[in-house]
């Protein structure tokens, strides 16, 4: 990007961010709703048989039912959300586990350099794992204050808030940790291979 | 898609009333590049000092039109790129475009179909893209749109909707959920389960699903359509609402 192509007549309303401008990454737009993008049907899947995995370079999968799920660990997380069409909501209000007390129950071989998350319905997406780790990454069952709906990706949803929303893996049923890099859903259609917002990494090649 | 979309300037060559809240603008790009219908461009406006707003709109034309592309806008009230648009931009006007973009939410003639779309309000601009592509190669996939829209005077591309009906044999089914007007023949409530199993009927599980609008409408008519019979897998979403501001 060099010069920046000056419109018109454009003077914007950026007092609609007012003291919290320096939290809106470039090209974002503070949002007071939250909306709703999926790219097909809202999966539904019965707690009876939800389970989530942790797989791939570890020496002994974890799994947990829905139940023992619930008995992890838990805490609250409040955090801004970037989403990739533009819209940024602050301070959205969790409860889940951080991804680092899933990773506390295997045991990671050396090889693993990256995560994939996969879900019901089949989406997946790609993170680096130093991307994951260190309390940046959690698998939410709540918002604020009640279960996760389905349309926002309840039961439960992998948050990552430090990259656009894609990442955060609606439906999340596990990780797998893998040693090469395998572009996910949308990084496979067009849309950028990390994400994060304030380097604007929406699409490939960004 | 590995290549880097660049922002590029394009100028506004047509502006289109298509109802009292929306508007069509015809943007003439000098890096055209066909785009697959259900895509969208990105825009970005920039101000004298420097501070800019970007918002995606999807793209409303077929590429089988060359150099140039529409825009469908519906003014958001209290937006800040919508009234812009609608308030501001007149013909000549020039401002920075990337695109196209999305590579999920398309269709095209050789995916075959049949084709079921489901609309709500401006959430037909994508599905226009692919009737229009559909008419404009000829291909004679068994196509179905049903479009909710408030009011008569609300249903954006009306009178192009028609001319696809007659000539191309697009089905159309329209929905007016506010009011109708006297001797209204199509439906008159917001789009369920019933309604979506009729419009698809003849079609059954073998059909391809987009659907575009807002979220209510989209959930609603997702677990229609796979209750009808297709799999979650034929059915693609996507959301368009008042987040495009």
């Amino acid at each position: 990007m060099s010069e920046r192509f000056v419109t018109r007549g454009f003077v914007g309303k950026r007092q609609d961010a007012g003291t919290a401008a320096n939290r809106i990454p470039p090209g974002q737009h503070l949002v007071k709703d939250f909306p709703v993008l999926s790219a097909g049907p809202t999966p539904r899947t019965d707690l009876r048989t939800w389970s989530f995995r942790v797989e791939g370079l570890v020496k002994e999968p974890a799994q947990w039912t829905w139940d023992e799920f619930g008995k992890l660990p838990a805490q609250e997380f409040v955090k801004d959300i970037s989403c990739v069409t533009k819209w940024t909501k602050l301070d959205t209000r969790w409860r889940g586990v951080s991804a680092d007390v899933l990773l506390e129950h295997v045991e990671l071989d050396g090889r693993a350099r990256f995560v994939v998350a996969f879900s019901d319905g089949g989406y997946t997406t790609n993170l680096p794992l130093p991307d994951v780790i260190n309390g940046q990454a959690f698998v939410a069952y709540e918002y604020d204050g009640k279960p996760l709906a389905p349309e926002h990706g309840g039961p439960a949803r992998l948050v990552v808030p430090h990259l656009y929303f894609w990442k955060s893996a609606k439906w999340v049923r596990g990780l797998r940790l893998i040693e090469r890099d395998e572009p996910g859903f949308w990084e496979s259609l067009g849309y950028n291979n990390h994400g994060d917002p304030w380097k604007e990494e929406r699409y490939s090649g960004d | 898609m590995k290549r880097t979309l660049e922002w590029q300037i394009a100028t506004v060559k047509a502006i289109r009333q298509e109802t009292a809240n929306v508007k069509t603008l015809t943007l003439a790009l000098l890096k055209w590049v066909p785009h697959r219908p259900g895509q969208h461009y990105d825009i970005r406006l920039t101000a004298e000092d420097g501070y800019s707003a970007q918002r995606s709109y999807s793209i409303g034309s077929e590429p089988e039109r060359h150099g140039e592309i529409d825009i469908t806008v519906e003014r958001i009230r209290d937006g800040e790129v919508s009234p812009f648009l609608d308030d501001v931009v007149v013909v000549g006007d020039r401002f920075e475009v990337r695109g196209p973009i999305g590579g999920y939410f398309v269709w095209e003639a050789s995916d075959g179909g049949p084709l079921l779309l489901v609309a709500g309000g401006s959430g037909i601009v994508p599905l226009m893209a692919m009737a229009r592509h559909r008419a404009a190669v000829g291909a004679t996939v068994p196509a179905r749109l049903l479009y909710s829209s408030r009011n008569f005077d609300d249903i954006i591309y009306r009178a192009d909707l028609d001319a696809l009906a007659k000539r191309d044999g697009l089905q159309v089914f329209h929905t007016l959920t506010r009011s109708q007007p006297e001797g209204w023949q199509g439906f008159a409530r917001r789009i369920d389960d019933r309604m979506v199993a009729e419009v698809n009927k003849p079609f059954g599980p073998k059909a391809q699903v987009f659907i575009c609008g807002p979220t209510a409408l989209v959930e609603t008519a997702a677990d229609a359509a796979e209750a009808a019979g297709v799999a979650a897998e034929r059915i693609k979403t996507e959301r368009f609402g008042p987040t495009g501001a």
